[in-house]
């Protein structure tokens, strides 16, 4: 049985008192969200099942940047969650510089993903594969996109003096919780489009 | 930012709250966060599309009363027809029964204040009026004519603008829809009230479990599926070409993983509004409450694997047929465990007539033929004989009118108590019952002898043998039409003059039952507490309130 009545996070945002449930919110969310995904995912995996060559010849991936943007945005991932650890321990600064960083990671994989579309030679409606390739990374960009604004936003918001402390801590943590599903999303995504041409 | 604080727009008044003690009309209209109001704008929101999508059946109707093409223009017709399909189900169906009851119900049936997230709450009903204005925008470029299940190839040679819009739309309500529905779930899980445990839950919020893991499941690939279309019509890709490589048949699995859940999307919040009539009406306990909950959640589970029912003639493997028939099949268990659990309810039960109990067990009979149709298309072999004509057409009318429209109706007549205060007029419910009865089964019935005998749907002519049987059911539409009139008037009239209903006109035991009617903004000054289930009808003691104390304090 939840208690529903006696918050057991004390919250300065919940005048009548219910637990803090938005991060449980943003996880059912990012639950529907990862569908979405895997509806694309789904797609790719039967065009390429259904010809010879996939990708056909000429619209081939580059293999090593998109590697280096691998782990760049795999490492920011741990990157983040030490800017959480630093505030739940009421360290203001550490936070930011964390957040920071990760924000200078998501930036160099964004623009990671437009250089390498500037240099693949193919575009968005060369052929299925490539209107495949062009979708998925770009939504997924999209969505690395919004989880810098998050960060930025909360980062906007640390400004404001004793906003977030080892108490009051969820927008932090909605950030990080954001960016490890972009994380994920990924490396599936690295996996099929990237990985499995190798085979 | 999304919880229970403070609605920044609502007028602010000493309170201990914050918000005035009662909401002005002019509240209905502005992005409030309480479920009440929000439940009250799906509601009014959702009856005007019903008029709307109505409308549009009765001008395709007229059409059909004759084999000739001569009333309206067969891309008008095309449109209608789409546009009809999309509005029922997105506008009319989905909102009124799990955006409007949903909401309203929820947080007074487990004794919250609120939904755990009130300002998404805000942000899922608002999402709506801009996507019914984009289709409405729509018929200025001629409207989408691909039908609601807009299937590639056709879609992408028709009305392109107009598609693309019809398109926005949709995944303007599907995002409405997942917002809606992880407000559900987080609410339903995590905001019942201490003394209420999952076994003591009322069947309509397991109902709104099951519906909305199944939004939160399907939505979201529907939504790919609508952004790959929207891509291929304006963006110069080919996923669902074949001349490019792509594949139509591909749509139809993305479109159909959402669209067949959502046929369940539309009926499960129904069986929950069932499990909640029956038991106050026939003043029984259910029967069978756990059998009842858990194949609510069943169907989630079952009805996740049964799309490709739809796609018997689109070139499916005969293994796919056979797995995908089977699992149809298998839904009807559970389906079959609730109807025959109401029917035992029944069974032996002060049974009182009212209109809500009349819509009630009308729904029951009107499933049953509509489900027994259902299983018929769901195997294999015959759907290849009636695939696409008017059998579809009548057995989906069956369970959407004479299950979800029934269920809506039933839900009005027993919350709108609850909801304004009021009651609604006895004798007007009646009449409206009989006209919608009648009406339902005069249009829908004559629909499975037409399809059987080879009409095909979806076309604004056919052949003259079918002539008699079209009149027949254009008349059964005009019933209809006309049944609509004494319920708004009803409603219309009860709102401002109808007798005052008290706290618990129908002698209810769930929790809404225990505070004003309608609710404080708050729902209750001092929270409930659980001492006894649900659904304890004809049992000593008599009937009394579960919080007497906060019934008092509340005049109405």
């Amino acid at each position: 049985m939840q208690t529903t009545l006696d918050s057991h996070t004390p919250s300065v945002a919940h005048p009548d008192g219910h637990q803090d449930l938005r991060v449980v919110g943003l996880l059912t969310f990012l639950a529907s969200e990862f569908l979405m995904f895997c509806g694309f995912f789904a797609v790719f995996l039967v065009f390429r099942s259904a010809v010879a060559q996939w990708p056909p010849e000429d619209t081939e991936v580059e293999l090593l940047l998109p590697a280096i943007n691998t782990v760049i945005l795999v490492a920011s991932s741990w990157v983040i969650n030490l800017g959480t650890r630093a505030i739940k321990k009421n360290d203001l600064a550490g936070l930011r510089l964390w957040f920071g960083v990760t924000v200078a990671m998501g930036a160099v994989f964004l623009v990671g993903q437009v250089y390498e579309y500037m240099n693949l030679g193919y575009g968005l409606t060369t052929n299925l594969f490539s209107n495949c390739f062009y979708l998925m990374t770009g939504f997924h960009g999209l969505h690395v996109f919004i989880g810098l604004l998050l960060i930025l936003g909360v980062l906007w918001r640390s400004r404001r003096p004793n906003h977030y402390s080892d108490l009051t801590h969820t927008g932090p943590e909605m950030a990080e919780v954001y960016w490890h599903f972009v994380d994920v999303v990924w490396i599936v995504l690295f996996a099929l489009v990237y990985l499995l041409t190798l085979i | 930012m999304t919880s229970a604080d403070l609605p920044l727009s609502a007028p602010v008044a000493p309170s201990s709250h914050g918000h005035p003690d009662r909401w002005k009309w002019y509240d209905y209209f502005t992005f409030n966060v309480d479920h009440k109001v929000i439940g009250i704008q799906y509601l009014v929101s959702a009856f005007i599309f019903y008029l709307v999508g109505g409308f549009m059946a009765v001008l395709m109707r007229t059409e059909l009363a004759t084999p000739d093409s001569d009333f309206i223009n067969p891309n008008l017709y095309n449109a209608f027809l789409t546009n009809h399909g999309t509005i029922m189900i997105f506008l009319w169906i989905i909102p009124a029964a799990i955006g409007g009851f949903g909401n309203y119900l929820i947080p007074l049936m487990i004794g919250a204040r609120d939904m755990a997230f009130p300002k998404l709450n805000a942000l899922a009903f608002w999402l709506i009026p801009p996507a019914g204005a984009l289709l409405v925008a729509s018929f200025f470029f001629g409207g989408a004519q691909a039908g609601w299940t807009s299937y590639p190839p056709l879609s992408e040679i028709t009305a392109n603008t107009a598609q693309t819009l019809w398109i926005l739309v949709i995944l303007l309500l599907g995002t409405s829809s997942i917002l809606g529905s992880v407000n559900f779930l987080v609410t339903i899980w995590k905001m019942r009230v201490p003394s209420l445990g999952w076994g003591q839950l009322p069947l309509f919020c397991w109902a709104m479990v099951a519906t909305a893991a199944l939004a939160l499941f399907s939505t979201p690939v529907l939504a790919a599926g609508m952004i790959l279309l929207l891509f291929d019509i304006n963006f110069g890709t080919s996923f669902y070409k074949p001349e490019g490589g792509g594949d139509v048949v591909v749509y139809q699995h993305l479109f159909w993983f959402y669209s067949h859940p959502a046929v369940y999307l539309m009926i499960l919040p129904i069986f929950g509004i069932m499990s909640e009539i029956i038991p106050v009406h026939a003043r029984k306990p259910i029967f069978g409450y756990k059998a009842i909950a858990y194949s609510s959640m069943t169907i989630c589970l079952v009805g996740l694997f049964v799309w490709v029912h739809h796609m018997f003639t689109s070139g499916t493997a005969p293994w796919m047929r056979i797995f995908f028939t089977i699992s149809t099949l298998i839904v009807a268990v559970p389906t079959g465990i609730k109807i025959f659990s109401w029917v035992a309810t029944l069974w032996g039960g002060k049974i009182r007539f009212t209109t809500a109990m009349l819509f009630a067990v009308g729904l029951l009979s009107m499933f049953v033929f509509g489900g027994l149709s259902g299983v018929t298309l769901g195997a294999s072999a015959f759907d290849m004989h009636v695939h696409d004509t008017y059998y579809v057409v009548g057995h989906f009318h069956y369970v959407l009118f004479g299950g979800s429209v029934f269920g809506v109706y039933a839900a009005v007549y027993h919350w709108f108590p609850k909801i304004t205060g009021r009651l609604l007029n006895e004798r007007l419910g009646q009449v409206h019952f009989v006209l919608t009865f009648i009406g339902t089964i005069l249009t829908f019935t004559p629909m499975h002898q037409l399809g059987m005998q080879g009409m095909p749907r979806r076309v604004a002519m056919y052949d003259p043998q079918f002539t008699g049987l079209n009149q027949l059911v254009t008349l059964g539409a005009y019933i209809l039409a006309v049944s609509v009139i004494p319920f708004y008037i009803n409603i219309i009239w009860s709102w401002i003059k109808g007798p005052v209903a008290g706290p618990n006109p129908w002698n209810a035991l769930t929790l809404e039952w225990t505070t004003a009617s309608p609710p404080i903004i708050e729902n209750w000054e001092v929270l409930p507490v659980v001492t006894r289930p649900p659904y304890d009808y004809g049992q000593a003691p008599a009937e009394p309130a579960a919080n007497q104390e906060s019934l008092l304090s509340n005049p109405h």
